[in-house]
């Protein structure tokens, strides 16, 4: 590949559209006659419902029907029917089954009618009595109760705890030094600014296009072929456009299910969109409560290292995330055990968001190191350093790359650590507590086969395709550049389409594995496409290409060139009118070399430090600047990458100081159910972010060296954020998020 | 949203008619910024809204005794920014813009402002208990869910009725209003009665049994206008609000503090005059002048700061989640009259 775009900070190709309103999103779809649903909504948390008076909702002009679980269609009857390709073990959770009332918030209802507004007038006159059953939704109250994660599908990507190693009881015991802690973390929601909405166009043939938020479409149109049983070719689902995902996408959506079950009954096209009060009844951020020990030597050798963590669950799914693992991988010690459990509550069942398990587990494994650096009287960097491995202790192996060293160097040169005064609350400028801290972040660089397909059109143009997604992380914008790289073409000449299940096959958008999983595709469709102009070129009378192999060309300045010598030279338009004017077309899939990968541990890595002012008196916190540097193999584009790791650093420090769903116990029901109440970071809350991308180059990740940013930038955020605020105060807040009253 | 008529009048008498011919059902609209959402959510059911934003109401005019009239239709934003507030009034041009959001302070309205509703979790969802939203089935069950429940952003003062009981520890949520208590403002009504003014002490209430009246306001009235008196402590003000971020959220604690200082000899100034108005604590904006007089004849120091504070927050209860504030509020209190004296700087 002849680089003239990649590692270029493009600007995204698709933001002109964004900007202007031209992108569609899955609600802005419409249909003739389309109809609209609006969901009614659980008020209880456990038990029955007993009766549901529809009347006065039917008797309003325009509303159509209203579904609940007493008329809703005869559907799929076995659970392996409503298991998407994201779903964790269990039984899932089938909308409008039966009189049964699984968790707070639970759809009841589906109230049909021809206009939105006369749907939500409707829906707000169904009513709804319940026989209530008691009900436990407190992870803290009911640790008792915990047990092991049933494993299934989903511990291909989600490895379970690693094995023990050595003695950690004797070592720990026997260790000068020791730390025992513990971190408790809340429900979180994902809130992408976008609403999950499914916009169901039913065809004269009965057949659907369905326009759904996902950050998966071949996932919608599996779930939709399963339970409804119709045949995949009889469902599209279109997703070009994605207003935020987070992981909440992963998964199809009770939106999903309603809006198809009443096109299919109504034999019409239906809206659903869900409300933000809605967004808060069905996956989330599981809330988690972890203990860590730690045993070291005098000069902070780690002997001995105990992470446990225990996640809610729902009463039907085992959701499980990677918590324990990372803190294992990252340091040496020789001793060390894990463990991770469950306690099923009657909630909805938790779903990943934004490097699951990994900013959990990090924030707190590296509170813990830090507290230990305080105990031992040493630089919190110089603790890690110290027991710094270039062999993942876990599972014995090499890793694929690792430049975590280069990432706390050059973030600690750019951030000026070596001026950090090391007593708490030693810097200040009057009431105005300053604090520094650091901490490491870890996330996977999996890669997973992906398909796609590449066309040269009659113009010479270059249409690439795949049916994975862009939830906003630049993924339009990355694909066009390797394509337009691997085939010599200009930006403008390349189209490249995503989101729609009539595209090669993709898995979902999540975990940071889109760039190299699709990007992979697109660069071998693109070559394999590449071969087939060089067949053409043969072809030619008294062709210069006649024996050259596909080795000895390259592409450049939308021409095929011999590498031998470049003055030798084809216009890919003149091999296009070659084919008789035809487009040329390609499909191709990337695969995984599991052999070569499975010898590796391969990471993504990044060092984040932090400053904070606190006031003395009224606790408030202001994250003044902070800088990560990130080691994640090659960087496609610098721009879209760095606003990834930004977005990452400011969910950090939504996570460490602000964002938390709280729910009243008594009622197992969501409070702050709303945008006003449930904080994220507004612009006054974000000051200086600095973002490094560390050289590392990365032959086994994949074909293209690229391990993905979607989620490491998060992952040391908040443990650097409190980090800095113990520096600050000489406050260890073990709760987050670290809210003003904490720290009075 | 329930369907609902829409009228329109051009003058304030017809408004007032409009509104009279149904009291209970009949609701003004200006900016709608707090109305729509709870409309949306069912909170507010009214079957007229009568949009008052034709009404001759948009003006700010200066007044013969040296105070200004704030028109009730004048946005937020174009108070906060009048030339005339921002010298003679800063306190309530920076209580205004700590705020909301910009798109939100541009709709709002100042009549507006005086009705918005507490931001309570319970009130704001129908299915639970709340005695503030409740006034029959349709809008849920009766009680205080915050009482015994997530009460972090809850009241600490004022929360107890004749009766000893507690029926609703809500907030008044505005901001505007603390700097309009502490500057004295008048409300100006007309009503089915005529014209009268309301100090604006009385114009917002303590919940008592009846927490379901935020204001004393007759049926049928509507605000036309605030003034406010001459005296605006345009020297020696803060507007200090602490929150849970550093914008577009509603006040844990807020304190309007304005002072007027005196050289009283060599060594230093003395308080001549002060007013001090707490948010976010109280049914309505928590004022009381006894901790006001505390400050009077005195030197601005810490420790005649915390006294005025202890006297503004007697009586101050916690309920679990916000007792908190009780601490906080003295520490706000201390620091804003701190930087209303320009002892301490303002962010």
């Amino acid at each position: 590949m002849h680089n003239q775009v990649i590692g270029k900070p493009i600007s995204r190709v698709d933001g002109r559209a964004k900007v202007t309103g031209k992108a569609k999103y899955a609600a802005e779809f419409t249909a003739p006659d389309l109809l609209h649903g609006v969901v009614v909504s659980s008020t209880i948390t456990k038990g029955r419902i007993t009766h549901i008076d529809t009347g006065d909702a039917l008797a309003l002009d325009g509303v159509v029907k209203v579904f609940t679980h007493q008329n809703r269609p005869k559907l799929a009857w076995f659970d392996m029917s409503y298991k998407d390709l994201d779903a964790p073990p269990g039984s899932p959770f089938r909308p409008l089954h039966n009189d049964r009332i699984k968790y707070n918030g639970q759809p009841v209802a589906l109230v049909v009618a021809e206009t939105f507004e006369q749907a939500r007038y409707a829906a707000s006159l169904v009513k709804i009595e319940y026989a209530q059953e008691p009900h436990e939704t407190d992870l803290q109250h009911h640790l008792d109760t915990a047990r092991k994660p049933a494993s299934g599908l989903a511990s291909l990507l989600k490895p379970p705890p690693p094995k023990a190693r050595g003695n950690f009881d004797k070592a720990f015991t026997e260790a000068p030094v020791q730390l025992s802690t513990g971190y408790v973390h809340g429900f979180e929601h994902h809130n992408p600014m976008e609403l999950f909405s499914s916009t169901v166009v039913y065809g004269k043939d009965g057949k659907l296009t369905i326009y759904d938020k996902t950050q998966g479409a071949p996932n919608s149109q599996f779930y939709v072929s399963q339970v409804f049983n119709i045949p995949f070719r009889d469902v599209r689902v279109v997703s070009p456009y994605v207003g935020g995902g987070f992981g909440s996408g992963l998964r199809p959506q009770y939106q999903l299910f309603l809006a198809v079950m009443a096109a299919r009954e109504l034999k019409q096209s239906v809206r659903v969109s869900l409300t933000r009060q809605q967004m808060f009844t069905f996956g989330h951020r599981p809330a988690t409560v972890q203990h860590i020990d730690l045993g070291a030597q005098p000069d902070g050798t780690l002997d001995a290292l105990r992470h446990a963590a225990t996640a809610e669950t729902s009463r039907f799914e085992d959701y499980i995330e990677v918590v324990v693992n990372w803190s294992g991988a990252l340091y040496k010690a020789p001793n060390a055990q894990f463990d991770y459990n469950v306690v099923p509550l009657d909630q909805y069942t938790p779903l990943d968001m934004r490097a699951p398990g990994g900013v959990t587990g990090m924030s707190a494994i590296e509170c813990a190191m830090d507290e230990l650096s305080y105990k031992l009287g040493m630089d919190p960097l110089e603790l890690r350093l110290k027991n710094y491995t270039e062999e993942d202790p876990n599972e014995k192996r090499p890793f694929s790359s690792k430049q975590l060293r280069a990432c706390y160097q050059q973030a600690a040169e750019r951030f000026g650590w070596t001026k950090r005064s090391p007593e708490p609350r030693s810097m200040r400028e009057g009431h105005t507590l300053i604090g520094w801290g650091m901490a490491t972040g870890v996330w996977d660089a999996n890669q997973l086969p992906a398909r796609a397909e590449a066309v040269l059109t009659v113009n010479g143009k270059l249409r690439v395709s795949s049916a994975t997604a862009d939830i906003g992380t630049g993924t339009y914008t990355i694909m066009t550049q390797i394509a337009a790289d691997t085939l010599g073409l200009p930006l403008e000449d390349v189209l490249f389409r995503l989101g729609d299940t009539d595209m090669p096959l993709a898995p979902f958008q999540g975990g940071s594995l889109t760039a190299g999983t699709v990007g992979s595709a697109v660069k071998i469709v693109c070559e394999d496409l590449g071969k087939e102009l060089l067949k053409l070129a043969r072809k030619m009378p008294n062709s210069p290409f006649a024996k050259a192999k596909f080795d000895d060309v390259f592409f450049v300045e939308k021409q095929m060139r011999l590498k031998a010598d470049p003055s030798v030279r084809i216009d890919l338009q003149t091999l296009v009118d070659q084919n008789g004017g035809r487009a040329i077309r390609t499909t191709a899939t990337s695969m995984t070399n599991s052999l070569k990968q499975g010898k590796y541990t391969r990471y993504a890595h990044s060092a984040v430090f932090v400053e904070v002012q606190v006031d003395e008196d009224l606790g408030t916190v202001k994250v003044t600047r902070a800088v990560t540097a990130v080691a994640a193999g090659r960087i496609l584009n610098p721009k879209t990458a760095r606003s990834q790791i930004i977005g990452g650093m400011v969910w950090g420090i939504s996570k460490a100081l602000e964002e938390e769903t709280v729910m009243d116990h008594r009622y197992g029901r969501f409070m702050n159910h709303n945008l006003a109440e449930y904080h994220v970071p507004v612009c006054a809350d974000i000051h200086e972010l600095d973002v490094l991308f560390v050289e590392e180059h990365d032959d086994v990740v994949n074909p293209l060296g690229v391990k993905g940013v979607g989620e490491i930038g998060i992952v040391g955020m908040p443990a650097a954020i409190a980090n800095a605020i113990f520096h600050a105060t000489g406050k260890r807040v073990h709760e987050l998020p670290i809210t003003l009253d904490k720290l009075m | 949203m329930k369907p609902f008529q829409y009228l329109r009048p051009t003058g304030v008498d017809a408004a007032v008619r409009d509104l009279t011919a149904q009291p209970d059902a009949a609701k003004f609209i200006a900016g709608g910024t707090n109305l729509i959402d709870l409309m949306k959510e069912h909170v507010e059911q009214p079957t007229t809204l009568v949009d008052i934003n034709r009404l001759p109401l948009a003006t700010v005019e200066e007044l013969e005794d040296g105070g200004l009239r704030l028109g009730a239709l004048v946005t937020n934003a174009d108070t906060a920014y009048h030339p005339l507030v921002e010298q003679r009034y800063p306190l309530l041009s920076k209580a205004i813009l700590a705020g909301a959001s910009a798109q939100l302070r541009n709709m709002a309205t100042n009549g507006g402002n005086l009705f918005q509703r507490t931001r309570c979790y319970y009130f704001y969802d129908t299915s639970m208990p709340c005695n503030k939203r409740h006034s029959g089935p349709s809008q849920g069950p009766a009680g205080c869910g915050a009482l015994h429940g997530y009460n972090r952003i809850h009241a600490i003062l004022g929360t107890e009725s004749a009766d000893g009981n507690v029926h609703c520890i809500a907030t008044h949520p505005s901001d505007m209003c603390v700097a309009l208590a502490a500057l004295e403002a008048v409300v100006r009504v007309s009503g089915p009665q005529g014209e009268r003014t309301i100090p604006i002490a009385d114009f917002h209430r303590l919940p008592g049994d009846t927490p379901q009246h935020d204001n004393t306001l007759r049926p049928g009235e509507l605000v036309t206008a605030i003034d406010l008196p001459a005296n605006g402590f345009s020297h020696y003000n803060s507007y200090l609000k602490l929150r849970d971020r550093a914008s577009y959220a509603f006040a844990l604690v807020s304190v309007a503090a304005a002072l007027e200082l005196e050289r009283s000899d060599a060594s230093g100034d003395q308080i001549s005059a002060a007013r001090l108005a707490m948010g976010g604590v109280a049914h309505k904006p928590w004022r009381k002048t006894e901790a006001e007089a505390l400050l009077v004849g005195q030197r601005p120091t810490p420790d005649v700061f915390g006294r005025a504070a202890d006297a503004l927050l007697d009586g101050a209860q916690g309920y679990g989640h916000n007792t908190f504030k009780i601490e906080l509020a003295k520490r706000a209190i201390v620091r804003a009259l701190s930087q209303a004296a320009k002892l301490e700087p303002t962010e």
